[in-house]
């Protein structure tokens, strides 16, 4: 018969906790903020092609950071559910909210159920109408979400870059400065400057004139916004 | 899942599935559409497809006719399918807007979780399987018949693709119609169709082959200038699939009328 030691419960949860805090320390960083015309999510990414941030339903993004294969799972189940739910009922009624829900449940039950908790942190923006409808959601690897306003970082650094953005702030930042800025940001924690052709971004612009309101920045746009 | 492969050694799924439609048919088989049999149903008559210069013109009558009556005079029958193609229906009214809902999910869907746009051979061999798959009533003559045209970015030239009621899929060069009045439409366009049309030229065409179909067919609605109620014509070319503005096929409406001294 095997034979289990005893862990007290305290014990087991801050081991989890803090294996998935290390490997997200050691991935790169997301930034999400909220301006004039919606949401930016900005990242340095060496990968052009594996993204960190995604479109999800027509005013619906991701960013997620971490391991990649498991985000990439997250950002998938929340595509297929937010499109099922589109199709059962209509478009308007799939929202970041339900979305933010689902993963805080899916992210706690991984977390206190099975051998290895994901070593993830998520962002979920909306635009809705004006400027009072932009949401963003930031949910953390043990299903714990919180409701964000202004600006947020998840990864690697992202308290010290929480701080430093929050230091810079204002809502009605044009992209051009929105950019300009969280690339600066990005690059303070090690004291060096972020390789525009690195810069991962998109945006939510409730100014488009479409229904689907995500749009990726192209390395171009990036360099130009820089410039 | 059909495109879903699985690891011989340990049996979990390999990869994830880009299609919206397995999905639906694995968790809500319930809501994937298709026909009862006997049902009194509303069909949808002519669309046309045609290639020009700057891509493809697609274009359809509004009428829904149910047995001698007249289901619906405003229907809109050729949809974007996604940002670069255009499907046009014929068949069963109800079944066919549902169809066409299906099919623009399943792209969009696609396109989301690969993050890249499907080929428009990959969209048109799709569009196959989903009406073979969806609709086995096809086979009983209950048929959803589209026409398919999008502007192909590896290619940089607009291309057509004709179905028939068993799925089966081929590639038009130049024009091709579909429903009720498509024979009469297919002739109007054998005639006045050549490489090259203008976009101008081009609606024109497109809105002469409605008005000969409306002519031979009555289930085939004509432009009515009393209501206006004009042919939906789109265009599908590098810049992305757009309606004409109706000032612009009322315009070819008035020089077709104008040309035949009506």
């Amino acid at each position: 018969m095997s034979f289990m030691p005893y862990v007290a419960p305290e014990q087991l949860m801050k081991d989890r906790s803090d294996y998935a805090h290390k490997g997200i320390a050691r991935g790169r960083s997301v930034i999400g903020l909220e301006y004039a015309d919606g949401l930016l999510f900005i990242a340095e990414n060496p990968s052009a092609t594996l993204h960190k941030i995604s479109e999800i339903y027509d005013r619906i993004a991701f960013a997620g950071v971490g391991k990649y294969s498991e985000f990439e799972e997250l950002r998938i189940a929340g595509i297929r559910l937010a499109d099922m739910r589109g199709y059962s009922y209509g478009r308007e009624d799939v929202k970041a909210r339900d979305l933010a829900n689902a993963y805080s449940q899916a992210l706690s039950t991984i977390f206190t159920q099975q051998m290895k908790p994901y070593e993830v942190e998520i962002l979920v923006g909306e635009v809705d109408g004006e400027q009072d409808g932009t949401s963003l959601y930031h949910v953390l690897f043990d299903g714990s979400v919180s409701d964000e306003h202004g600006c947020v970082a998840v990864g690697g650094h992202a308290d010290e870059l929480t701080d430093s953005m929050r230091q810079r702030y204002a809502d009605s930042w044009d992209l051009a400065t929105a950019v300009r800025t969280s690339v600066e940001v990005l690059g303070s924690p090690e004291s060096r400057t972020v390789d525009p052709a690195t810069v991962e971004a998109g945006v939510l612009d409730r100014a488009r004139d479409a229904r689907r309101k995500f749009r990726r920045l192209s390395p171009d746009e990036v360099s130009g916004l820089l410039a | 899942m059909t495109d879903r492969v699985r690891l011989p050694a340990s049996g979990t799924p390999f990869g994830a599935s880009p299609s919206f439609v397995d999905l639906l048919r694995a968790d809500h088989p319930e809501a994937v559409p298709n026909v009862p049999e006997g049902a009194a149903l509303a069909h949808a008559t002519t669309v046309l497809g045609l290639r020009y210069a700057d891509g493809v013109v697609m274009a359809g009558d509004r009428r829904a006719t149910a047995g001698n009556l007249i289901a619906d005079a405003k229907m809109r029958k050729v949809f974007p399918a996604d940002d670069y193609s255009a499907i046009g229906i014929a068949g069963a009214a109800g079944q066919a807007v549902e169809l066409v809902k299906l099919f623009q999910l399943e792209l969009e869907h696609y396109e989301k979780i690969t993050g890249d746009r499907l080929s428009l051979e990959g969209k048109a061999n799709r569009l196959a399987q989903m009406i073979r798959s969806n609709f086995p009533m096809a086979m009983q003559g209950l048929v959803v018949v589209p026409l398919f045209g999008g502007f192909d970015q590896r290619q940089g030239r607009g291309r057509i693709y004709y179905y028939d009621a068993t799925g089966g899929r081929w590639e038009e060069r130049d024009y091709q119609t579909t429903g009720s009045g498509g024979l009469p439409a297919k002739n109007s366009l054998k005639k006045r169709w050549r490489e090259g049309l203008t976009r101008e030229e081009a609606v024109r065409v497109a809105v002469e082959a409605l008005l000969d179909a409306a002519e031979d067919d009555a289930a085939t609605g004509g432009p009515d200038v009393l209501r206006h109620n004009y042919p939906i014509v789109m265009t599908v070319t590098t810049d992305g699939a757009d309606d004409v503005d109706e000032a612009d096929v009322r315009a070819a409406v008035d020089a077709l009328a104008a040309e035949r001294g009506a």
